[in-house]
């Protein structure tokens, strides 16, 4: 199942439930899965138009009214092209709407720089009380999306929209708060976000026959990062790791190394070297970024090597 | 209950000038402009209750041009909100009055407004809200010239004609000046009617912003166009720093002016005649 579609299954419920719960577009609804829900829900679904700005503040004025509107758009879109409506109508007046981006990093895939956030979360962890989810897999995000409706605040899910490999199974809980500990490990702590988490687990696995012992955490919420598991893992390693589909600057690697400010332990990092996207399919892109499954391997080894 | 509108805008007049001159330094021309439009909101036109700000089903008013927040808040005192002695704490330090309208701090105000173009769009989706809720309320905002220069204020205005947001009635303070020059030379919004027109919205033109009646006439015009199926833009011709002679004179100068205590008391007198 593709991420969209669990999203649009869990939104569906939502609005079911509670006539305020409202999705505002901006002609991107059949990119976020969630066009056929127009026919079900027509006054609940607002397709605004290639106006973003617009649609974050009309949003921000819709939560002044008791509605719980989630905004729709592609990763770039949703945040840096409403940074600034997301600073002051959403978050400064503390409006409770959620903000959903699609596409992050590398996934934006074919329709190339333009379209590659690389730097969104950067934006939206400057932003006071913003809270930043990144989902792993339809099991996690379908946990997520019922947590995240109830939380009285601005949050921006930041959505990789096509499937992805499971991580989660039956029984699992979720904490927005709060860290998923993957595996348990002593040689070195591995943080990771988004769509290199499966790959992540299955690395450890073969390390551990290699005698490497990883400590792998799903930061699946960026900010407010979760420093107390953070930290419990980096002074049992004393060495870290972070892997992620952002900009080395401004992600997961800055919310980690800010968590172990204090801490006397290596961070290093796999991400993308403050660099632009460029078009091209999956394979070719963590190629050329150097992101393959390979490429995270070989850095978590050379990184277990610093202890 | 009737209030007699022009010596409430002389009172929101003196408010604001009482607080600016007691702070040195305000907005002090676009506060003034508008000053005649809050006496009819507050004291003729809006359901409100200043007892109960936050009354289900309210009218609203947003000041997209949240700069004026000053102007607002003297309004609101007038109208019972608060005490007037909580004007004289405008832009102090912890203060409930800040320079540009907080709805987190104020009571009355109905949002956040200050980065100009999004307290009008915010309404916008205000207006969307109450008319799926049905709840039968008016929503007001006010806009600037200068930022009808904002690209978002006309994302607003298409989709406020889009969703036939009859409930929404906005005005423009058209008072032709903004900081570095006059709106005309910076970056041309005429023809300003013939613009709302084509964005599919009533447009009423007031010859005199700052005449209470007529201003009073044309919010009694708007509200009856609520069946038009279309919202209503009332262009205020307005002048920057109305009434009091000296702030007027400054020209486009008077936009954040200093203001001293002999100032505001000056301009008290002029006002009051």
């Amino acid at each position: 199942m593709e991420l969209r579609a669990a999203y649009a299954e869990c939104l569906a419920e939502l609005m079911k439930e509670d006539k305020h719960v409202v999705v505002l577009d901006a002609d991107l609804s059949k990119a976020s899965g969630t066009r056929k829900m127009y026919d079900r829900f027509p006054d609940q679904m607002f397709d605004v138009g290639i106006a973003e700005q617009n649609m974050a503040s009309i949003a921000a004025g819709m939560a002044s009214y008791g509605f719980k509107p989630y905004i729709e758009s592609f990763t770039p879109f949703a945040t840096r092209r409403i940074c600034d409506q997301a600073t002051i109508s959403i978050a400064y007046a503390k409006r409770n709407v959620k903000i959903v981006g699609t596409d992050p990093g590398i996934s934006a895939q074919l329709n190339g720089g333009t379209h590659m956030s690389m730097e969104d979360i950067g934006v939206m962890r400057s932003i006071p009380g913003m809270v930043i989810y990144e989902p792993v897999d339809v099991t996690q995000l379908k946990a997520a999306m019922p947590v995240i409706n109830d939380y009285d605040g601005a949050v921006y899910i930041r959505l990789f929209r096509k499937e992805t490999p499971d991580v989660f199974g039956e029984g699992y809980k979720f904490d927005l708060f709060k860290a998923d500990k993957l595996r348990d490990g002593n040689d070195l702590s591995v943080f990771v976000s988004g769509m290199f988490t499966r790959d992540v687990v299955d690395i450890a696995e073969e390390l551990a026959a290699e005698g490497i012992s990883c400590d792998v955490l799903n930061i699946h919420t960026i900010k407010p990062i979760d420093k107390e598991s953070v930290i419990e893992s980096a002074r049992k390693t004393g060495n870290v790791i972070t892997i992620e589909n952002h900009n080395i600057i401004g992600g997961l690697h800055s919310a980690v190394c800010e968590a172990l400010a204090q801490e006397k332990v290596p961070v290093s990092a796999v991400g993308i070297n403050d660099r632009f996207g460029e078009v091209g399919k999956l394979p070719y892109l963590r190629e050329a970024f150097g992101l393959t499954k390979e490429d995270i391997k070989k850095a978590i080894v050379d990184a277990a090597s610093l202890k | 209950m009737s209030y007699d509108l022009k010596e409430v805008s002389k009172d929101i007049r003196c408010d604001i000038m009482t607080c600016i001159g007691h702070l040195g330094v305000g907005h002090i021309g676009g506060c003034l402009s508008i000053v005649e439009a809050l006496a009819v909101l507050y004291f003729e036109a809006m359901n409100i209750d200043p007892k109960n700000p936050q009354m289900e089903g309210r009218d609203r008013f947003i000041c997209s041009k949240g700069h004026a927040g000053p102007a607002v808040y003297a309004a609101l005192a007038n109208r019972g909100y608060f005490d007037k002695s909580e004007l004289l704490t405008l832009n102090i330090g912890g203060t409930h009055l800040p320079s540009h309208c907080d709805m987190l701090l104020t009571p009355g105000i109905d949002m956040t407004a200050g980065s100009l173009g999004q307290g009008f769009s915010c309404a916008a989706g205000i207006a969307l809200a109450s008319k799926l809720e049905n709840d039968g309320a008016t929503i007001y905002a006010m806009v600037g010239d200068g930022e009808s220069q904002e690209g978002q204020i006309w994302e607003a205005a298409m989709f406020a004609a889009s969703r036939h947001l009859s409930n929404f009635i906005a005005f423009t303070d058209y008072n032709k000046m903004q900081i570095d020059d006059y709106v005309a030379n910076v970056n041309d919004i005429a023809p300003l009617g013939d613009k709302w027109r084509a964005f599919g919205w009533n447009v009423i033109e007031v010859e005199n912003g700052n005449d209470v009646d007529q201003v009073s006439a044309a919010v009694k015009e708007a509200k009856g166009l609520r069946n038009s199926g279309k919202p209503t833009m009332i262009i205020l011709n307005t002048i920057k720093g109305c009434g009091v002679s000296f702030i007027e004179e400054m020209g486009v100068a008077n936009h954040n002016a200093n203001i001293s205590e002999e100032d505001a008391k000056r301009a008290i007198e002029e006002i009051r005649g």
